[in-house]
């Protein structure tokens, strides 16, 4: 097995592990930490499907995002909506065979890789041209539009431009999921792709990207307004 | 004619926009800190104590420990700007610190170089801070800066509530020794005496006679203005301030009216004179407990049925959201009834019930627009159904008024914007802020005294009405535009004659 093979792979344990526990870890966390208070943003569903029904319109259309600013909203929906069919076309190389809906998505999901970037250098353009927003801006949230920038490019530089050997990737892909490893091709845009993935999966945890996680436990979002029919007892504030 | 400042007044515009930043604006905005008379009585060190840096570390982390949405919303925030020109304070002011993602980032910075490994180990990346006396500094005007209005949650696409990191901010200083005067002095005369105006309970009897007499003399039917009196059927807790001056009295003499006309026996409580919890304001659970607690008592000792809240934002909140938690449960109250109901609530049902009947003329020299409460608004709820906290009061006001207007929408219901007082910071060391803060609620007051020239401005909250009456005449406005909506009630509706 050549160096490369070795490496990239063992990146890739060493990457999943540490997204694994510091997921799991944070979530934990957000789980056991109590809400002592009723504190929804109201106007608030009253009932649990109720919430569970704003939970949804949160998470798929970015409901309060479109209240406030349509053109992050825009992007935003652009770049989410883009990763999610990218990260669903994906599933073709982890699968063997590939799921029958995965199938179908490639072909419905071929721009997705475009919106993905192009709503990335939107927020990226904002960040940059906006007064407000460039002042709340550290270097982190430059670099972290700029990794997954550098993810989508080099995907689509390999779709459209310089292929490579995707059959041979699937065998690796496979192999790593098999604990039998097969080798990656040594082609430098897949392996730059496959750095800054890991590069992704191991600042997740430890990162804003907590987003994701998180918006699921914002009691402000979560909550059923209903402190007077029900009281509500977390034991120890 | 406006009234002259030592600060430059915001000009109105035609169309109302977002300033660009103007970093440093008001650094110097920073409230009389409380003397160890204020602190000590609320459970906080006198003044800044020693070793203030490690216990205000260790502050934070049990705050991060015992309160979820302080964790989530520390580490959820990416950045976006949606909620940069939401808040009223950046609004006036344009400085960048008011921005309601930069407030955060305040307490967000220390969070990250003392809790994460991002920030551990790259501070410069992730923009962390070690606390350093400055920023405390920092964190004691800025998180003064802030009325805890919950605007800025709405907008916010993970609900992340400024307002909770503004008093976990004001938890921490408050744990060092660094309170603020106005809030904790207050606090402490509602231990000592019962209410946040200090006024005992003589002084409460003296004036509530003299308002029976007043009304008498009005309008020639006998209103009562109990105090004390076992048996009755609810206890009104109201604010203080409703004992004390206009716009505020009137609307007192509105729910005594609504009670006299449909027969309902009550009372007010000497030891619970109060209903505002400033409690809230300095985000301390026990200290909100403790103010609340009073209410439990008085009503079980008068032996009450129901608790009816009088108008007041913050206090409805606290009442709405956190008395069945903190202080209930209402078991011993006449389950017919929501515990706690808002006056208006109680107003509304027997408007639909067609136990009063209205003169609507009376308020026909009025154009009438309401102004939306934040924390009745975004925090709590009003009959049945979500939304029933911007329907109900207008239902109310319409129901007495012939002419009613609202605002532009996006500054009314969930997009209200704060009166600029609330929050702990309705003190005249502060009055820069609160004029300014005061601007995008002016400005759409404006639109409509322009366009339908609305005369008066309800409101349901003391501390809207006591900003209001001070703030617009900076801005040219009339300070008696502001009126109590039970005023409007107690106005319009026919004594005596059956109901
Ligand atoms: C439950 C799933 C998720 C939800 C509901 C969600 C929602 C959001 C929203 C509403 C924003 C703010 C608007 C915007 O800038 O787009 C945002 C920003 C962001 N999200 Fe997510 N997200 C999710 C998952 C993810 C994942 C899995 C990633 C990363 C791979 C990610 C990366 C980002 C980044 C980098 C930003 C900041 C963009 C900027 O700099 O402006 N999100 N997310
Ligand atoms: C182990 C994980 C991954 C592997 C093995 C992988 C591999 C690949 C390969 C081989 C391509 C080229 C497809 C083609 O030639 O048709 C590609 C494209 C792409 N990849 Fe990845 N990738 C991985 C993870 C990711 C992640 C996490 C993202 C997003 C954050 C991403 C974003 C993209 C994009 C946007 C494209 C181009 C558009 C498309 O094919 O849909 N990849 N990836
Ligand atoms: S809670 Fe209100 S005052 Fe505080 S930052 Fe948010 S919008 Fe501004
Ligand atoms: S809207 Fe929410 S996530 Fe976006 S910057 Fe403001 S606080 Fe952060």
């Amino acid at each position: 097995m050549s160096i490369l093979t070795t490496v990239v792979a063992g990146l890739f344990y060493l990457a999943t592990a540490t997204l694994l526990v510091g997921l799991t870890r944070k979530v934990v966390q957000y789980a056991r930490t109590p809400a002592p208070l009723k504190i929804p943003t109201t106007p608030a569903p009253v009932t649990r499907t109720g919430v569970v029904l704003r939970m949804v319109r949160e998470v798929v259309l970015f409901e309060s995002l479109f209240k406030s600013s349509k053109w992050t909203w825009l992007f935003g929906w652009l770049f989410h909506f883009g990763l999610f069919v990218v990260l669903l076309r994906h599933l073709r190389y982890f699968t063997e065979p590939v799921w029958g809906w995965v199938a179908l998505v490639q072909s419905a999901g071929i721009y997705a890789g475009y919106a993905m970037v192009i709503g990335l250098a939107g927020l990226w353009a904002r960040r940059v041209l906006v007064d407000r927003v460039r002042y709340i801006s550290a270097p982190s949230d430059h670099l972290m539009l700029a990794l997954l920038v550098g993810i989508g490019g080099s995907g689509l530089l390999m779709k459209y431009v310089w292929h490579t050997d995707v059959v041979a990737l699937k065998a690796f892909v496979l192999g790593l999921l098999r604990l039998d490893l097969s080798p990656l091709p040594a082609d430098p845009l897949l392996v730059i792709h496959l750095l800054l993935v890991a590069c992704l999966m191991f600042i997740f945890p430890v990162s804003k990207l907590l987003h994701a996680p998180g918006v699921f436990f914002s009691p402000t979002r979560n909550q059923v307004d209903n402190p007077r029919e029900r009281r509500h007892v977390t034991g120890e504030a | 004619m406006a009234v002259k400042a030592e600060f430059d007044i915001p000009v109105i515009t035609n169309v109302p926009r977002t300033p660009a930043l103007r970093e440093g604006a008001m650094a110097h905005s920073r409230p009389f800190v409380a003397k160890p008379d204020h602190q000590e009585p609320l459970g906080f060190p006198g003044e800044l104590v020693e070793d203030w840096h490690d216990r205000a570390i260790a502050k934070m982390g049990e705050l991060l420990g015992s309160y979820r949405s302080l964790q989530v919303f520390m580490d959820a925030c990416v950045k976006c700007g949606a909620c940069t020109d939401k808040c009223h304070y950046y609004l006036g002011t344009a400085d960048p610190k008011n921005m309601p993602v930069a407030r955060q980032d305040l307490m967000r910075k220390v969070y990250r170089r003392y809790f994460t490994w991002a920030g551990k180990y790259f501070p410069w990346l992730v923009g962390a801070a070690d606390l350093t006396e400055e920023v405390l500094e920092e964190w004691y005007a800025y998180y003064h800066q802030c009325s805890e209005c919950r605007r800025c949650s709405v907008y916010c696409p993970y609900g992340i509530d400024t307002a909770e990191i503004t008093m976990a901010g004001r938890e921490i200083l408050d744990s060092v020794g660094m309170g603020q005067k106005y809030s904790n002095e207050i606090i402490g005369k509602v231990f000592r005496i019962g209410n946040n105006l200090g006024l005992p309970e003589p002084a409460l009897a003296d004036t509530l006679e003299g308002l029976e007499e007043e009304v008498k003399e009005e309008t020639d039917v006998d209103v009562r203005f109990p105090l004390d009196e076992q048996g009755a059927d609810v206890l009104l807790v109201t604010p203080s301030a409703d004992f004390f001056a206009e716009p505020h009295v009137d609307g007192l003499i509105g729910y005594a009216k609504i009670f006299h006309q449909a027969g309902i026996r009550w009372t007010l409580s000497s030891h619970a004179s109060e209903a505002a919890n400033f409690g809230l304001f300095i985000g301390s659970q026990g200290n909100m407990q403790r103010v609340a607690l009073r209410i439990r008592e008085a009503a079980m000792e008068l032996g009450v049925k129901r608790i009816i809240v009088g108008e007041c934002g913050h206090a409805w909140r606290v009442a709405y959201s956190y008395w069945n938690t903190l202080i209930g449960p209402f078991d011993f109250l006449d389950p017919d009834y929501p515990a706690p109901q808002h006056i208006c609530e109680a107003t509304y049902d027997l408007i639909r019930q067609g136990a009063l009947r209205f003169n609507k003329e009376n308020n026909d020299d009025k154009v009438v627009t309401f102004h939306d409460s934040c924390n009745v608004s975004r925090g709590s709820r009003m009959g049945s159904m979500p939304g029933g906290q911007f329907i109900i009061p207008r239902e109310v006001i319409k129901a007495c008024c012939n002419h009613f207007v609202d605002m532009r929408q996006e500054t009314i219901h969930e997009g209200t914007f704060c009166c600029g007082g609330g929050g702990g910071l309705l003190t005249d060391d502060l009055l820069e802020l609160r004029v300014k803060g005061a601007l995008p609620r002016v400005q759409s007051l404006g639109e409509v005294i322009e366009e339908y020239g609305v005369t008066h401005m309800a409101a349901m909250c003391a501390i809207c009405k006591s900003q209001f009456t001070k703030v617009l005449p900076y801005y040219g406005m009339g300070m008696d535009m502001v009126v109590s909506v039970h005023h409007l009630v107690g106005d319009a509706l026919e004594l005596g004659t059956d109901g």
